[in-house]
């Protein structure tokens, strides 16, 4: 077995609000290998961006990490002083964010946001650090990269500005990269192109890659690997093509049934029930309980985690495969 | 670019056009100033040729037809009390208040951006609340005042600085200037110090709700995941964002420091264009009120017209050929 590039053990970040303390990540476990992505799935608020934030160390005030350990390439990353982390961050490891109408400052040209990436980690001249950020922008599929370079932000569609931010990304040829819904904000048809192109980078780079998403579909085809998260927990992680074939964790079977597909035409979509718990009232108990078809007594405890096959899962009562391919099966049906 | 100056500038023509009458039906509705003009036992042959002689005995849309006509090539009338062009008048004393002016803007600006910014990052750090407790002072404190116990204490009490006038005045590449002369620069700082602290704390203000603002926008997120040191963030991502509502409001207060230096000028003596207007509203001397009046307007509206030029250069976002977008 191969080590790792990212290994993260038993992570707790919490927010110290004023209303209480909000476990946004509760004791989650991941990792990822070089050249492999793994689909971080989740709805939203269930602490996604926060597990990103955290391997970078850009938890921001009232949140901390309290716990557990990140490793990058076997280098513990908490506890690390604030220039070290500076020096990581966008050199071996980076992020791609969500909205790429808001990641890139207004105010400063393509070409001056790219070049201090790469002056920040390597003292390179800059016109050296410039060809190798229009170089950077080619390979994102960015047609006449010199021009791009002199735009402002606000000159580029919104799929131009992502693939500006996953070529900022890749800049320093990170081991590797967090990438934050990157593509919820555009247009299906730019979405596959970027979702391809991130794929190519990752592969040919051999970057190990999280791919957060709160839409299955798009990891289907993507990931490697699928940790779903609920409520500041993995409920369920295994191998992309096992999970989404047979679900074990009754969230993770609501979840797939929901993504529309062409078998479910004419008919209504199915949804799982209820809502996402606030993470200020969370106990022991499973954080599915309430919306869950199979909880009883034993729900109330921890769920134990139970491996098989490469497989975890966090329930008392996981499905076994032939359960899981009935429909209906998994979860409450919502109410019409 | 062109197109976008031309229209501003028909755009400023109108409105200095409506200060005009506005200014000029204002001014003469106020006091009568054949009364001061002529002694109290004169009799009214006396009245009689003063009136003639400053033209108060034609009609008053005709007055103001000569003024209009005068104002466009530069003549706003002749100073009852002086007997000279009151635009000369005012002229002369315009580089005594510019340069005041601009003393205080700039103490604004290097005290202002830099205290804002850091109360902006660190807004709860106790410097940053002394900083801010400092600007309602600033807010709140009449001007007059302040100027009068910045006199009590560093020319009366301690006698560092002197209190009034402009001091001895240098030359330096055809500009007369107290700024070039020792005595000078000692003569500046209390004036410029009472004109700038309103300032300075509006500069606070804006800086800091702009820091706040920006340090909380994804781009510096972004900016900190790229691995930037914290001083090149502050430096090119922060500064140009902020400097954009900074500049602007700063821009138009130009305009108000030197139309309103009037306080500052009286409690320091400062031989500047807002003396020579309180002297003249006490004495009625109506053609060199309304010529300071008509020469703020202009300078209030060239400021803002430069503002926006400014501010384009600043903002890519903003272009000069078409709407702002
Ligand atoms: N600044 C904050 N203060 C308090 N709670 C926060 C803060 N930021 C995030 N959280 C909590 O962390 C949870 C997870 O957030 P996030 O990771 O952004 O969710 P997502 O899975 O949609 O990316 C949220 O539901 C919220 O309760
Ligand atoms: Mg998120």
């Amino acid at each position: 077995m191969t080590n790792p590039v990212l290994s993260i053990d038993n992570l707790q970040t919490h927010f110290f609000t004023r209303a209480g303390v909000v476990k946004a990540v509760d004791n989650i476990s991941l990792s990822v290998n070089a050249g492999e992505i793994l689909g971080l799935v989740g709805e939203s608020g269930s602490g996604k961006s926060i597990t990103g934030f955290s391997i970078l160390g850009l938890v921001d005030e009232p949140g901390r990490i309290v716990g557990g350990s990140i490793k990058l390439s076997g280098e513990e990353l908490i506890g690390k002083p604030e220039a070290a982390l500076r020096r990581i961050r966008g050199g071996r490891a980076s992020m791609i964010f969500q909205d790429p109408m808001m990641t890139l400052n207004p105010v400063l040209r393509i070409e001056t946001q790219m070049i201090e990436a790469i002056r920040a980690h390597e003292k390179v001249p800059r016109r050296e650090a410039w060809q190798r950020a229009r170089d950077g922008l080619a390979q994102v599929g960015i047609p006449s990269p010199e021009e791009r370079l002199k735009c402002y932000p606000h000159e580029l569609s919104g799929g131009m500005r992502q693939r500006v931010a996953i070529a900022i990304a890749f800049l320093n040829r990170p081991e590797f990269i967090v990438a934050d819904e990157p593509t919820t904000a555009l247009d299906v048809t730019i979405q596959s192109q970027i979702l391809a192109e991130a794929q190519k980078l990752c592969r040919e780079n051999r970057t190990a890659m999280i791919w957060i998403t709160h839409d299955l579909s798009v990891v289907a085809g993507l990931a490697d690997t699928i940790a779903v998260m609920y409520a500041g927990r993995i409920v369920e992680n295994g191998p992309a093509e096992a999970v989404l074939r047979s679900p074990r964790h009754p969230y993770t079977s609501g979840l797939i049934k929901s993504v529309p597909g062409e078998h479910l035409v004419g008919q209504r979509l199915f949804q799982i029930p209820g809502m996402t718990p606030s993470l200020l009232k969370l106990g022991e108990a499973c954080a599915f309980k309430e919306r869950c078809a199979y909880q009883d007594d034993a729900c109330s405890a921890a769920p134990p985690i139970s491996m098989e096959g490469g497989r975890a899962c966090r329930c008392f009562h996981p499905l076994r495969a032939d359960t899981a391919a009935q429909s209906g099966g998994a979860a409450k049906e919502s109410a019409p | 670019m062109l197109a976008f100056l031309i229209r501003r500038i028909g755009q400023s023509a109108v409105v200095v056009l409506l200060m005009a009458t506005i200014v000029f039906f204002g001014v003469n509705l106020v006091g009568d100033p054949v009364h001061m003009l002529v002694s109290p036992e004169a009799d009214q042959a006396e009245i009689a040729r003063v009136i003639q002689q400053f033209g108060l005995d034609r009609p008053i849309v005709e007055q103001y037809w000569l003024f209009l006509k005068g104002a466009v090539q530069g003549n706003l009338g002749t100073s009852f009390i002086f007997g000279q062009p009151a635009v000369g008048l005012i002229l002369e004393r315009l580089p005594a208040t510019m340069e005041l002016a601009v003393c205080a803007l700039v103490l604004a600006v290097f005290f202002g951006i830099p205290l804002g910014v850091y109360s902006g990052i660190k807004p709860k750090s106790r410097v940053s609340q002394v900083i801010m407790a400092a600007s309602i002072f600033g807010f709140s404190l009449p001007t007059f005042w302040v100027g009068i116990m910045l006199i009590m204490f560093f020319s009366v009490q301690l006698q560092l600085l002197p209190s009034t006038g402009r001091g001895e005045v240098g030359s330096f590449l055809g500009i007369d200037s107290s700024l070039f002369t020792l005595d000078g620069l000692k003569h500046i700082i209390l004036p410029a110090t009472n004109l700038a602290l309103l300032k300075m704390s509006m500069v606070i203000r804006l800086s800091r709700a702009g820091t706040r603002e920006v340090m909380q926008q994804d781009y510096i997120k972004f900016a900190r995941a790229k691995g930037l040191s914290f001083g090149r963030i502050v430096w090119a991502h922060l500064l140009k964002n902020i400097m954009i509502p900074v500049i602007t409001v700063l821009g138009l207060e130009f305009g108000s420091l030197i139309a309103f230096s009037v306080v500052t000028e009286s409690i320091f003596a400062w031989p500047g264009m807002g003396k020579l207007l309180i002297d003249s509203v006490l004495q009625l001397d109506r053609p060199v009120i309304v010529a300071y009046l008509m020469i703020v307007v202009f300078l209030f509206v060239a400021i803002n017209l430069v503002v926006d030029v400014i501010y384009s250069l600043l903002d890519p976002r903003v272009s000069l050929t078409g709407a702002k977008s």
